[in-house]
């Protein structure tokens, strides 16, 4: 219609044609589908009325707020009052009480543990395992065996500041790198750890110089491990003389300790997690070992 | 782009032109290479090297074999088409289509086996998926795109292409530049944008391309022998216009030396967020959705022989997706640190973009009335109408998940993923293979395609690819999102990331399954298409009859 | 009737059509990205933030380099499930001198906006060496040639250099040292290492790979995830007075 030629018509459906042909293309004149103009003046409508709602457009200096007054990062403010007020008899019963008088609270300590698994998997099961299994390196959590201590306020100390982490308050010391800072040779290395595997009843080979190292281990490891190996919490120094390996048994791997030294690194979680979760983690963590001792 | 037609022969302005400055590139280009910081970027600038050296040869060569006048313009006055260029890009979308895919299915199978990482740096997932990214989008996609303007601009202005040279440069120099992204991103060589991870000296390079591609196209344009320009050559002047702005805004960037792969890009934090999807959207909607649109316009109508729905409805869709399109970038930047304001503009417009995008779909698929019976006994014609509805959904679920609310639930999940490939495999691939099937037999002068049986079953075996891939990511990136927001009774999180990362095990296989049907489907329709160049029964008739044929021998 | 035909201008000369294309996609991008560089609100005034170490910036490439963005984002949203799993939601601030962002737009690992000192350096390597060795269920590539691979440091002060120009406050002193403090980063035992935090506020040394016979490329890449999203301290965020 809008074009020199108003004669041609589509021969099938009758309807005009705008007259011109590319390579044998024709277009029809029909109008806009009136549903479709509808709903396009619907969506402009609403765009219209949502910018006045909302935050929208900027300005010279500003931008228009909206006449909601809102914010994502208000909102976001609200909605975690609004979950913690959701938990919040709870979470301040958890924050008032001890953690011992938590543990024995059903209730309580029930609904600590259940934040406490909620927050394990995503912060803890890196390194300690889905089921605090532990892999090597990263203690199982499981057992009944500390490194640090396992009384609730033991485990909530290494929890919150960490072990040998960035807090000044963590857990230090570590085991010395004898091999590499040249403090024992390689021999003796190789008879001490023969001498440790023989604390925990492990079979050592025939060769063994298990005198010597034994010697080599009053002088040099004692003092953390203790006389019989059976490790120090203050310390962290691990218990030799049971059957649970950080790190592992084989004669390779303690010999690559005693090489290198040791030194795990559980980071601090005081700043990062508030402080009831750390509670909470605490008492979930300790009841996995089901310990008895408070 | 000018050639002087001397009575005898000489060097054309572009052909000298050319020679010297390809002959200057590879001077540049060995300096470069014995200076490169990295072997990486040696290797680089010795491909620059050893091509610039043979684009100088060939054309000095081609300058002695060609008589002395150029090509006419118009042989008993019809126009002479310079198709040579044309067939090359179809052929190569074919190919990197294939290549394109095969990565996809790769990238597929490694996020359920991620052993399939092999170690090693090059194969590893977090390079293999841009190169997924680009050699589908830019290597096929962009193929297609120059292969199909080529052609419908010339038909549907009767003119022969603009430039001799030209034309060439832009097919080959495009290729080129693929070339260099991708065996960049394996050498780890990337800029760590989104759909635009070449480094600066191969968006240096594809700058250059892309403008003569635009003068080719312009000119072509000019020199019409019609009146008006046909719509489908808006579709295409927008998207080639408006890909050099965003190409442009979006690489700015500083080299760290000429000598150095490296730079960095001029705008920062949340400032490059806001070009990068200003940039990353627009490439959806000018690359995969106004080039292709451009595409529909031609080759629905001529394969229906049917003319286009309403010339109106062009007009107002094409104006309006233009110009809301550009706006809807922030929807990808929903609850991040953009500003709020931007972020509801960004969401306003994606759902105003609703219309204008079903404008094109409506204009597509009411082109057939009357002639939906072809439909079921012409392949090619179906792919392409699927293909339209592919596009009506994508379009349809982009603006949902433009919704603020919505989006929280999508954003960073499966969901996106899903999304993409509706419109991607459905859209983008389909109207693409409709194309190629399309040009092949009109470019090499067949009658009809070596099997349309063979269409049939490429059609088949992709589309249940398709179902399986959309509907598997569909379902996982809901469940993935849902789960990560999912808390118990007592108010705390339910699942751990991991827990979210296995959930997903079993829809990544179904999408691995998907996408090898997929892939299985574009080797059969290799197949079809080598079989038609070298075997199919030629159209005896002269060329301007032949298009009527070819379509009588689809029914 | 009259208002259709208007359109034949654009049909039938093709470098009106041109500019009128360039008019109605200049819009859009113009409203929405420039005021980005001057409203005020856009970046919100916060203590901590500096620019990268030679060391963290090094690791950043190979981040880029790898394209950890392909899985990871680093944008923790104002939402309370990701507030909650992640930490605080990121500011824009904390991005300013990323060139380019790495916000990413797929999480199929998760967000690393504030791994930073999250885990242990070791846990790092292990991780970066062999996802699956410490988290089972993970389906991130292997990345075993990083701890192999001696960090080339020789073009950090180029890449300081560029950024300076483009705005990132490093002075030429700072670009001048880059390779020493490199160096001085990896190695805690270092006596410059007071020096270096003095440049760069609370930057961690240590020997980030626990090899220290060389500075590698996990040493660079371990060290730029231990800083990110460390370095705005929460406690003192007001968000009333960065109204956005
Ligand atoms: C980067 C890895 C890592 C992460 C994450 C981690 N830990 Fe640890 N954790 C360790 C290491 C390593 C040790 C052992 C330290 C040592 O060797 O002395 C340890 C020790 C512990 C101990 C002391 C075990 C003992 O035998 O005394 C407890 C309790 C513990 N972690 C709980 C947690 C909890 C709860 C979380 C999560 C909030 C957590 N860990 C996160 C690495 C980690
Ligand atoms: C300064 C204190 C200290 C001294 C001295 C010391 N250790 Fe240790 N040792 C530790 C600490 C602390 C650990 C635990 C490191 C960790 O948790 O990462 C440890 C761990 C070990 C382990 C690994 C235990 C396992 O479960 O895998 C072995 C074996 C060991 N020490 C043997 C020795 C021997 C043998 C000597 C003497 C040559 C020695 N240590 C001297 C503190 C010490
Ligand atoms: C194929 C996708 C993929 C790629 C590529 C990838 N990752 Fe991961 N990443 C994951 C997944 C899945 C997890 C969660 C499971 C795990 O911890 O391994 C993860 C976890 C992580 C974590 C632990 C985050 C946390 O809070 O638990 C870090 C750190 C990490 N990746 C760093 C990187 C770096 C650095 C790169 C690049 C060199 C990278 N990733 C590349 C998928 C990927
Ligand atoms: C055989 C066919 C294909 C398969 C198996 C496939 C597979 C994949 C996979 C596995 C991803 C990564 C998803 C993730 O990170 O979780 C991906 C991303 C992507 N693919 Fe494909 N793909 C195929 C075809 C295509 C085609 C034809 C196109 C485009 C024309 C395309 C465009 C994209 C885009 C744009 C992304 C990135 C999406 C995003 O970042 O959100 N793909 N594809
Ligand atoms: C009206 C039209 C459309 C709108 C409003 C729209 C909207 C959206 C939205 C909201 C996202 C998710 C962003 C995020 O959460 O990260 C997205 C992603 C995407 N869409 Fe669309 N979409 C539209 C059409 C299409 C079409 C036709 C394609 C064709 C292939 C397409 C390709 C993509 C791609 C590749 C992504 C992934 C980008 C990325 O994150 O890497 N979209 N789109
Ligand atoms: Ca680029
Ligand atoms: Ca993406
Ligand atoms: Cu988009």
């Amino acid at each position: 219609m809008a074009h020199e030629n108003h004669e041609q018509v589509d021969a099938l459906t009758g309807i005009a044609t705008t007259g011109h042909s590319w390579d044998d293309i024709q277009e029809l004149n029909n109008p806009l589908p009136r549903w479709w103009l509808w709903s396009f003046y619907a969506t402009i409508v609403w765009a219209v009325v949502y910018c006045v709602f909302y935050p929208a457009w900027p300005l010279v200096s500003s931008y228009t707020k909206g006449m909601f007054g809102w914010q994502s990062r208000e909102a976001i403010v609200q909605d975690l009052d609004t979950l913690k007020a959701q938990r919040a008899g709870m979470t301040a019963q958890l924050a008032q009480n001890s953690l011992e008088h938590i543990r024995q609270n059903p209730d309580l300590f029930a609904f600590a543990r259940a934040q406490g698994k909620a927050s394990f998997g995503d912060n803890c099961a890196p390194c300690h395992g889905a089921g605090g299994g532990g892999a090597k390196g990263y203690p199982n959590l499981n057992d009944d065996d500390w490194l640090w201590g396992g009384s609730l306020d033991e485990v909530e100390q290494t929890v919150r500041f960490g072990a040998r982490s960035t807090s000044d308050n963590g857990h230090q010391g570590s085991m010395p790198a004898f091999g590499r800072d040249g403090m024992l040779h390689r021999e003796e290395i190789s008879h001490v750890a023969d001498f440790v595997r023989s604390l925990s009843g492990l079979p050592t080979e025939t060769s063994a110089h298990l005198a010597e190292g034994g010697k080599v281990f009053a002088d040099n490891c004692a003092g953390c491990h203790g006389d019989k190996g059976q490790g120090n919490k203050e310390l962290g120094a691990p218990n030799l003389s049971d059957k649970i390996w950080l790190f592992g048994s084989s004669k390779s791997v303690i010999m690559e300790g005693l090489t290198n030294g040791r030194g795990g690194v559980m980071p601090a979680w005081h700043g990062r997690l508030d402080d009831t979760t750390i509670k909470a983690l605490t008492l979930y963590v300790h009841s996995l070992s089901g310990n008895q001792h408070p | 782009m000018a050639h002087t037609i001397a009575p005898s022969k000489g060097m054309t302005f572009g052909e000298l032109g050319s020679t010297l400055a390809f002959a200057a590139l590879a001077f540049l280009s060995v300096i470069i290479a014995a200076k490169a910081h990295t072997p990486e970027y040696a290797f680089h600038a010795y491909l620059f090297a050893a091509a610039s050296a043979a684009a100088t040869f060939t054309i000095i060569n081609r300058y002695y074999d060609r008589p002395a006048a150029l090509p006419p313009l118009t042989i008993n006055g019809k126009p002479n088409y310079n198709m040579g260029p044309v067939k090359i890009a179809t052929i190569a979308s074919v190919v990197w289509g294939i290549a394109g895919f095969t990565i996809g299915l790769l990238i597929a199978l490694q996020l359920a086996f991620p052993a399939l990482n092999l170690d090693t740096a090059w194969l590893s997932f977090g390079r293999m998926r841009p190169l997924h990214t680009s050699a589908v989008i830019f290597a096929f996609g962009g193929n297609v795109l120059i292969a199909s303007s080529f052609y419908v601009v010339q038909r549907t202005c009767r003119a022969r292409m603009v430039g001799d040279i030209a034309p060439w440069f832009v097919v080959l120099g495009y290729n080129f530049f693929i070339v260099i992204a991708g065996t960049g991103y394996l050498l780890g060589i990337t800029q760590g944008k989104e759909y635009a991870e070449p480094e600066w000296y191969a968006d240096l390079w594809l700058t250059v391309v892309w403008v003569a591609y635009f003068l080719v196209f312009l000119g072509t344009v000019i020199r019409r022998k019609e009146p008006h320009i046909y719509v489908a050559n808006w579709f295409y002047l927008a998207f080639i216009l408006t890909i050099a702005v965003l190409h442009l805004g979006n690489n700015a960037s500083i080299p760290v030396s000429i000598f150095s792969p490296k730079s960095y890009i001029v705008w920062a934090g949340v400032q490059d967020a806001m070009v990068q999807w200003w940039y990353g959207h627009n490439a959806v909607g000018f690359f995969l959705t106004a080039g292709f649109l451009a595409i529909m316009y031609y080759f629905i109508p001529k394969r229906a022989e049917r003319p286009v729905y309403s010339y109106r409805l062009s007009i107002i869709h094409f104006w309006a997706l233009i110009f809301m399109y550009i706006w809807a970038g922030p929807h990808h930047l929903h609850y991040t640190a953009l500003p709020d304001w931007a972020q509801t503009l960004g969401m306003v417009f994606s759902v105003m973009l609703w219309m204008p995008s079903w404008g094109g779909m409506i204009n597509g698929l009411m082109t057939l009335s009357g002639a939906w019976d072809k439909l079921r006994t012409d392949p090619v014609l179906r792919l392409m109408v699927v293909s339209v509805a592919f596009y009506g959904m994508a379009t349809f679920e982009g603006p949902l998940m433009s919704v603020k609310a919505v989006n929280s639930l999508s954003h960073y999940t499966d969901w996106t993923i899903g999304h993409v490939h509706s419109g991607a495999l459905g859209w983008v691939g389909y109207v693409s293979f409709g194309a190629i099937y399309c040009l092949v037999p009109w470019l090499w002068n067949k009658k009809e395609l070596y099997s349309l049986k063979a269409v049939s079953w490429h059609f088949w075996i992709s589309t249940l690819g398709i179902v399986l891939y959309i509907t598997s990511m569909w379902v996982a990136g809901i469940l993935q999102g849902l789960m990560w927001r999912a808390y118990t009774s007592l108010g705390f999180l339910e699942y751990s990331f991991i827990e979210t990362v296995e959930a997903m095990h079993p829809f990544y296989i179904i999408r691995a399954l998907g996408g090898a049907l997929f892939v299985a489907g574009s080797l059969i329709m290799a197949w079809n298409v080598w079989k038609t160049i070298v075997s199919a029964e030629a159209v005896e008739e002269e060329p301007s009859v032949r298009l009527k044929s070819v379509l009588m021998a689809a029914e | 009737m009259s208002l259709w035909s208007r359109h034949k201008i654009f049909e039938t000369n093709s470098i009106i059509l041109i500019i009128g294309v360039l008019f109605v996609i200049a819009i859009g991008g113009l409203v929405e990205i420039v005021p980005l560089f001057y409203l005020k609100s856009t970046i919100e005034k916060v203590d901590g933030v500096r620019p990268y170490t030679p060391l963290e910036l090094a690791g950043r490439n190979i981040y880029v380099r790898e394209g950890c963005y392909n899985c990871h984002s680093q944008m923790v949203r104002p939402l309370r499930d990701e507030v909650e799993r992640y930490g605080h939601y990121s500011l824009a601030a904390e991005s300013m001198y990323d060139r380019p962002f790495q916000w990413g737009s797929k999480r199929t690992g998760p967000d690393l906006a504030r791994v930073g000192n999250k885990y242990s350096d070791d846990w790092h390597r292990d991780h970066l060496n062999d996802p699956r060795a410490v988290v089972p269920g993970s389906i991130m590539p292997s990345y075993p040639w990083l701890e192999a691979k001696e960090l080339d440091a020789r073009g950090v002060a180029d890449d300081m250099k560029v950024q300076a120009i483009l705005g990132a406050p490093y002075s030429p002193e700072m670009i001048a040292r880059a390779e020493t403090d490199v160096r001085i980063q990896s190695n805690a035992d270092d006596p410059n290492v007071a020096d270096l935090t003095k440049r760069y506020p609370n930057a961690q040394a240590r020997n980030f790979d626990n090899n220290p016979r060389k500075v590698t490329e996990a040493d660079a890449l371990i060290a730029y995830l231990q800083m990110l999203g460390t370095q705005v301290d929460f406690k003192l965020y007001d968000n009333k007075a960065n109204v956005r």
